[in-house]
């Protein structure tokens, strides 16, 4: 069994779909429970990743027994396992809000949930280049059906943005991997790493336009400022377990900039050493302040939590661009929080759009909740994750981050933009809550009664997940800095994948 | 040769470029074609052109041609194929549910 630990949570998904697929016509129960328990299936195989990996083990898994750098490889270490159960236990929140009725308002959401972790699972874990672009493509695939369940026009408008942007990206991403192919010889990424080392001096700005190209690649999908211009939009319209779950996406894109810059382009790719370093500063203050601001202008709620997730997204960056062991454990504590704050703001904003007629979600004094004080205490503690304010795990991965920050080149301009898009995004969900439940009149429209335990259940289990991370800080807090002095030791990883595997 | 193809994969990749800016569906979708026909000959180009080589390492045969771009080609052109049948099939949605063909739903 641990020898197949590193393919199981790629697989799970991807049988647990086809077998949803074939079932497409038995009763919605049983598919609802199939859905289910594959969805805890992976998070238990998560979990066993992770204990696997915890003590430093990179597990290597060689598709039909090829050695690397011949055939595929899978790859977990400590970053992919970590992403992984965050990926799995954010599936089991979004999926339980689904289960709620939205999944059986369009055909095969279950289906294309489970494609959706398999495309996850399959980024996260895998060791080669081109296997990274298959994945992305079935993540986005899934995406693509998953944004447009259900329909609508505002939601296809959006789709149609979405679907183009991506597929652009798409094509710049295979022109990335042929350049790197054509002048290295290879697509995995261990071997990759050693081959760039030794690049010829003539190849050297062909290598560079091919990683600064990939890096424009990996930014659009990790919505980074100036191409983070499809994601309001786009999570803005989905449903809400849909955004909740596309909530782990930005990250996806993060992970894989982490993974190019520490392992392709770290300090020992001899010529093209810390190609993306220059950029990666600039940019994720950038976003930040960009997503911050967006926060403040949104005039819906979801639009403002979308923006809040571009701001996450810079935040993220900018603890990685610290490229320090202290500033990527800070990032890597931060972003399971981070995911799981915004999942819970996408739901609770569902929750709270269904209540209010014909102004949905729009930001504006509307008529008083029915179950106003219990949303409204859901919608606080949500907002103070979002916001990352004290006693939160947020404050904590800032305050990780800021104290990493301390000494490097960019300090001022660091200490201002996290303190002031903090700021931005306090005083934005504050007007927001403010506007919703305070500056209320007149009893709500007639609207069809909805469960309240049910709706604001999976918001809250995100927000216990969030205590957890919490009051397990310093478990939490120690295997992200294993993960970071792991991520800048990059021998051990290309030793592990090349050397006998 | 290698003048001719790379001044195809060019025209192929401008034309795309140009189509995928126009405010309308049907040229987006085209230029997307083009830029993923472009980027499959890219791919095909990068395992460098041989010919009357077979992609096998055989002992009697010296040369052979590189078998993984072709690899790589044949996975890019089915998930090209598939997202410009679903990108079509997108566009039509739109244009039936925005009432016009424009990109951002507004004649």
């Amino acid at each position: 069994m641990t020898d197949h630990l590193a393919i199981a949570p790629v697989l799970l998904p991807l049988l647990a779909g086809v077998l949803l697929l074939l079932l497409r016509r038995v009763d919605i129960r049983l598919r609802r429970l199939l859905s289910l328990g594959a969805v805890v299936l992976e998070i238990g195989l998560a979990i066993a990743l992770t204990a696997a990996v915890a003590d430093g083990d990179i597990l290597i898994y060689a598709l039909g027994d090829w050695p690397a750098p011949y055939g595929i490889v899978l790859v977990a270490d400590r970053l992919s396992a970590w992403l992984l159960l965050t990926t799995a236990l954010l599936a089991l929140f979004a999926l339980l809000y689904a289960l709620r009725g939205i999944d059986a308002s369009g055909r095969h959401f279950h289906v294309l949930f489970q494609f959706q972790l398999f495309g996850l699972a399959g980024a996260f874990l895998t060791g080669d280049l081109f296997n990274l672009f298959v994945f992305f493509e079935v993540l986005l695939i899934a995406s693509y059906g998953l944004l447009l369940h259900s329909g609508g026009a505002p939601r296809t408008r959006a789709g149609l943005h979405y679907v183009v942007l991506n597929l652009a990206g798409s094509t710049l991403f295979l022109f990335a991997v042929g350049t790197l192919y054509g002048v290295l010889g290879s697509l995995n990424m261990a071997d990759l790493a050693v081959k760039v080392a030794a690049t010829p001096a003539e190849n050297v700005s062909l290598v560079r336009a091919a990683g600064l190209l990939l890096f424009g690649v990996l930014a659009l999908k990790a919505a980074l400022l100036p191409l983070h211009l499809w994601l309001p939009a786009a999570y803005a319209e989905a449903s809400a377990p849909v955004a909740a779950l596309f909530a782990i996406m930005t990250k996806v894109g993060l992970y894989s900039i982490l993974r190019v810059d520490t392992l392709i382009f770290g300090a020992g790719a001899g010529p093209v050493a810390g190609l993306l370093a220059p950029w990666l500063m600039p940019v994720a203050l950038a976003t930040l302040a960009v997503g911050a601001l967006g926060a403040v202008a949104s005039r819906g709620l979801r639009a403002q939590i979308a923006y809040l997730v571009v701001a996450s997204a810079g935040t993220l960056l900018t603890a990685f661009a610290l490229a320090s062991a202290d500033g990527i454990a800070a990032g890597l504590y931060y972003l399971p929080h981070t995911t799981f704050a915004a999942a819970a703001g996408f739901l609770i904003a569902d929750a709270i759009a269904a209540r209010r007629g014909e102004l949905a979600d729009r930001l504006d004094p509307g008529p008083t909740l029915p179950g106003n004080r219990v949303i409204g205490g859901v919608f606080f503690v949500a907002a103070v994750a979002l916001v990352g304010l004290p006693p939160l795990s947020g404050f904590l991965g800032k305050f990780l981050l800021l104290r990493a920050a301390l000494g490097h080149a960019w300090l001022a301009g660091i200490l201002a933009t996290v303190l002031v898009a903090s700021l931005l995004a306090l005083i934005a969900l504050a007007r927001s809550g403010s506007l919703i439940f305070y500056r209320s009149h007149g009893p709500a429209p007639a609207a069809p009664a909805r469960a309240l335990a049910t709706e604001l259940a999976p918001p809250l289990g995100l927000m216990l997940l969030v205590a957890a991370l919490t009051v397990a800080a310093g478990p939490a807090a120690e295997y992200a800095q294993a993960t970071a002095s792991q991520l800048l030791e990059p021998s051990r990883y290309i030793h592990a994948v090349l050397g006998g595997g | 040769m290698e003048a001719l193809l790379a001044l195809v994969i060019g025209v192929l990749t401008a034309c795309g470029v140009y189509l995928s800016l126009r405010g309308r569906t049907f040229p987006v979708v085209l230029g997307l074609t083009l830029l993923s026909y472009a980027v499959n000959l890219f791919l095909f180009a990068m395992g460098r052109l041989v010919i009357g080589h077979p992609p096998i390492v055989s002992e009697p045969a010296a040369a052979s041609a590189d078998p993984l771009p072709q690899a790589l080609v044949l996975t890019a052109i089915v998930i090209g194929f598939a997202m410009t049948a679903f990108v079509i099939m997108l566009a039509l949605k739109a244009r039936a549910e925005l009432g016009n063909d424009h990109v951002d739903g507004r004649p």
